[in-house]
């Protein structure tokens, strides 16, 4: 594997660490209107307030990390979903101030309620949004991109806007499950169920159809012998799912997150499928974006070394913080 | 309201704005971090128990400021992106994986560690628990360096080629970090982020004073934020001149400007201490100057030759009365810095360090000097670089991505909306916190000033004697 490539699958796990740790704690805040004022709130909010931080420096390292190994892809990409990339900025900002804010001012915590709760939908959606306008291509002129600032907007990314945001509320609701237990526990459940409803029809309509956004995608989906691979990654989706549900039913309480993460990168993989080997679909490509080998090889020294440090004291601060978060002291 | 201005001009706004109101959070986490693990280490030592009591005042403080940090600094990581995807695709193989390793080695280990630091002590005890802090302050400062490293290359270029796509290509790494302006910029951008934090905690320390002066938490922090004032602003006047005179070697324009020299002085240049700079006159309006004392302070020779303004194509120029006042407004800051260590040097050699009523309104009034004086030697620096982002070599004009002007002024009143809401708000949460005097045993949230905690948290669990720390973290929230 050359060092492009390599850096690809780096930066694809960045953005698959952030999908899957801001978002069940994005999730939480999806579902948090939904949840009863005064302990269900706190303990849900409890849940993630230590480890929320940490999380949402992967969507950082995303970020910078595109910029530092393909520059000319985040060059071209970052103005082409500036909207929803503002978008989720800003809604970040409420959410992420809303876990302090909202324990120093008891009279006001309905505010930052609200701002925790509509952050973090705007935040997803947005990111949705972002993901789809990519997928169904972008006008690049040259080095830049050269279409306008509307262009994200279509029903394609809408409905990966709306994927995302139920499929953070299923991570959400399955991270509730393994934290909580009682009343609290027995809402997850529900939502859970409701949310995994939900992701998988969302899955099947983006699964349908995204091969069907450009001519490339198809060709990697269905070209034979391609399709003996790719065959499997539905067949997959099918079996977590059955499980997924067959959990739920059982009230199994660490297996549910599992299989959403499974569902997750499932939906990853699908993605590779359509995308792979460019880095802005279907006008850059890997190699052609990445930056000089001198700068790649610089930062893999780090990385392969920071990384697993990285995940290592991440792993800790999660162990630290295990078990159910109800009879909690914090905040 | 915005119509006039172009994309570029709005992007260049939006920009200054979002890092410079970004920047006051970390300006002053950076010092809190630190104190707080100087806190926790004397704890330990000496088991005194108002430095627990310390540590937990200022960690909700700590908490709330490094949360308004976070949210405002996640955005200029896709800023460069959005708004300078020029500059991003031609410096993104230099600044780009200095910023990674900013993440990699900085981000993640104050993130890591912080849920530890803040909610963690019952749950791993004293030794853990100062490790954590150590390491979140660690992190501030790696964050700094890392940082520094890649603005001081776009000050002072070092260590690149340009390819046929004409990207910047690292060619010495080594070069590129350590670059000529670095180790002055570091120092200087660290030492004012102590400054910043010794003039805080002085302020609320000598705000609690002027109300009671026997409580002890408030003696503790006038005093140790004072003694790190006679040391730490001595030192930045000397690392100030040092940065300015490296400056000179590698951005003459800029000093020239921050001078407002147009002319040239053959035989020495006065320094302006006052003045209106006029880019149309070419001249500076209403000076007061001292004759030959810019020369002595830049050459350090009252006969040096200047060669000024005038001698540089305008183009070259950078906006002189914004790099002229932000300049003299940083020193003046620092000069009232000194000041306040001195009188304090003196009071605590009389004895009179908490009596002196009017050294603890001098305290109070100087509390946001920090913030004030970071923000002015920024925009001194940054301004001072123009018409530049990679400092002689690719203009700020050529690295603004290509966007419709709307779209710019969109997003430009967004963030100022948004900001001012939330940060006044944030910033009201924490003068209220500082309001509060800091108590024995640092109760926080018992009695009178409950309303802190929400209501409707289970009790916390009994305290494992063993594990005592204190009482546990719910007091310190």
């Amino acid at each position: 594997m050359d060092l492009p490539t390599l850096w690809a699958f780096i930066l694809a796990f960045a953005v698959f660490a952030y999908v899957v740790l801001d978002g069940f704690d994005l999730g939480i805040g999806i579902l948090f209107p939904a949840l009863q004022r005064g302990r269900d709130r706190d303990q849900a909010m409890n849940s993630v307030a230590p480890v929320w931080d940490g999380n949402e420096t992967w969507l950082v390292m995303g970020g910078g990390g595109l910029l530092a190994a393909f520059p000319l892809a985040y060059a071209i990409v970052m103005p082409a979903i500036y909207t929803p990339i503002i978008a989720m900025l800003l809604a970040l900002v409420f959410r992420g101030v809303a876990f302090e804010f909202r324990w120093r001012d008891p009279r006001h915590q309905w505010f930052w309620d609200l701002s925790f709760a509509g952050g973090s939908m705007l935040a997803a959606f947005a990111q949705g949004v972002a993901l789809g306008a990519l997928l169904q291509g972008i006008a690049v002129e040259g080095r830049a991109y050269a279409g306008g600032w509307w262009d994200w907007l279509s029903p394609f990314s809408i409905l990966t806007g709306i994927s995302l945001l139920i499929g953070y509320a299923l991570l959400g609701a399955t991270w509730l499950i393994m934290k909580t237990e009682g009343r609290l526990q027995d809402r997850a459940f529900h939502y859970a169920r409701l949310a995994g409803i939900g992701t998988l029809v969302c899955i099947v309509a983006v699964s349908l159809a995204t091969p069907f956004l450009e001519e490339a995608y198809y060709q990697r989906w269905f070209a034979w012998p391609n399709v003996l691979f790719t065959a499997q990654v539905p067949l997959l989706v099918v079996i977590a799912t059955a499980v997924f549900g067959l959990s739920l039913h059982r009230r199994y309480e660490r297996l549910p997150f599992l299989l959403a993460l499974a569902l997750f990168a499932l939906s990853m993989v699908g993605l590779g499928v359509s995308v792979f080997p460019d880095i802005v679909p279907g006008a850059v490509g890997l190699h052609e974006a990445a930056a000089p080998e001198s700068s790649l090889i610089f930062m893999l020294v780090g990385a392969s070394i920071l990384i697993p440090v990285i995940l290592a004291y991440t792993a800790y601060a999660y162990w630290i913080f295990r078990g159910k978060v109800g009879h909690e002291g914090y905040h | 309201m915005l119509e006039g201005f172009d994309a570029l001009l709005l992007a260049r706004i939006q920009f200054a704005f979002t890092v410079s109101f970004h920047f006051i959070f970390p300006a002053f986490t950076i010092g809190l971090a630190s104190y707080l693990a100087v806190l926790e280490g004397l704890w330990i030592w000496t088991g005194r128990t108002v430095f627990l009591d310390l540590f937990r005042y200022w960690i909700k403080i700590f908490a709330l400021t490094f949360a308004m940090g976070v949210v405002s600094g996640i955005v200029l990581s896709y800023q460069f992106g959005t708004n300078w995807s020029v500059f991003s695709d031609r410096a993104g193989p230099i600044v780009g994986p200095l910023m990674a390793y900013e993440v990699l080695t900085a981000f993640f280990l104050e993130a890591g560690f912080l849920g530890i630091m803040l909610f963690g002590m019952n749950r791993v005890g004293k030794g853990l628990h100062f490790a954590a802090t150590l390491a979140v302050a660690f992190g501030t400062l790696l964050s700094s360096f890392w940082i520094l490293a890649a603005n001081s290359w776009m000050q002072t270029p070092v260590g690149h080629a340009i390819n046929e796509a004409g990207q910047f290509v690292p060619v010495d790494w080594w070069q590129i970090i350590f670059n000529p302006s670095f180790p002055y910029r570091l120092t200087h951008t660290v030492l004012g982020a102590y400054l910043t934090t010794s003039l805080v905690v002085g302020a609320v320390g000598a705000w609690h004073l002027l109300r009671d002066r026997s409580n002890d938490g408030a003696r503790v922090m006038f005093s140790m934020a004072m003694g790190m004032l006679i040391v730490a602003a001595p030192i930045q006047v000397v690392v100030g001149d040092m940065h300015g005179l490296n400056t000179q070697e590698h951005q003459p324009v800029k000093i020239l400007a921050v001078e407002g020299h147009f002319e040239s002085y053959p035989d020495g240049a006065p320094l302006y201490l006052f003045g209106l700079p006029d880019v149309e006159t070419v001249s500076v309006q209403y000076p007061i100057a001292i004759p030959k004392l810019g020369s002595l302070i830049l050459h350090h020779s009252l006969d040096a030759p200047v060669e000024g303004l005038k001698t540089v194509p305008k183009q070259e120029w950078p906006p002189v009365p914004i790099v002229f006042w932000s300049f003299r407004i940083m020193v003046g800051m620092g000069l009232l810095m000194v000041a306040l260590g001195v009188l304090a040097l003196l009071a605590r050699v009389r004895r009179r360090l908490y009596e002196w009523r009017n050294l603890h309104r001098f305290a109070v009034a100087m509390g946001p000097a920090g913030f004030v004086a970071v923000l002015a030697g920024w925009v001194t620096t940054e301004v001072g670089r123009q018409p530049y982002t990679v400092y002689g070599l690719l203009r700020t004009a050529e690295s603004v991505s290509p966007l419709d002007a709307p779209a710019v002024a969109s997003s430009l009143i967004a963030f100022v909306i948004v900001y001012f809401a939330v940060f006044s708000v944030g910033t009201w949460y924490i003068l209220h916190l500082m309001y509060h005097p800091p108590a024995p045993a640092e109760p926080g949230l018992e009695g009178g000033t409950a309303p802190i905690r929400s209501a409707g948290i289970t009790p916390a669990p009994a305290v494992d004697p063993n594990r005592t720390i204190g009482t546990d973290e719910q007091e310190a929230r």
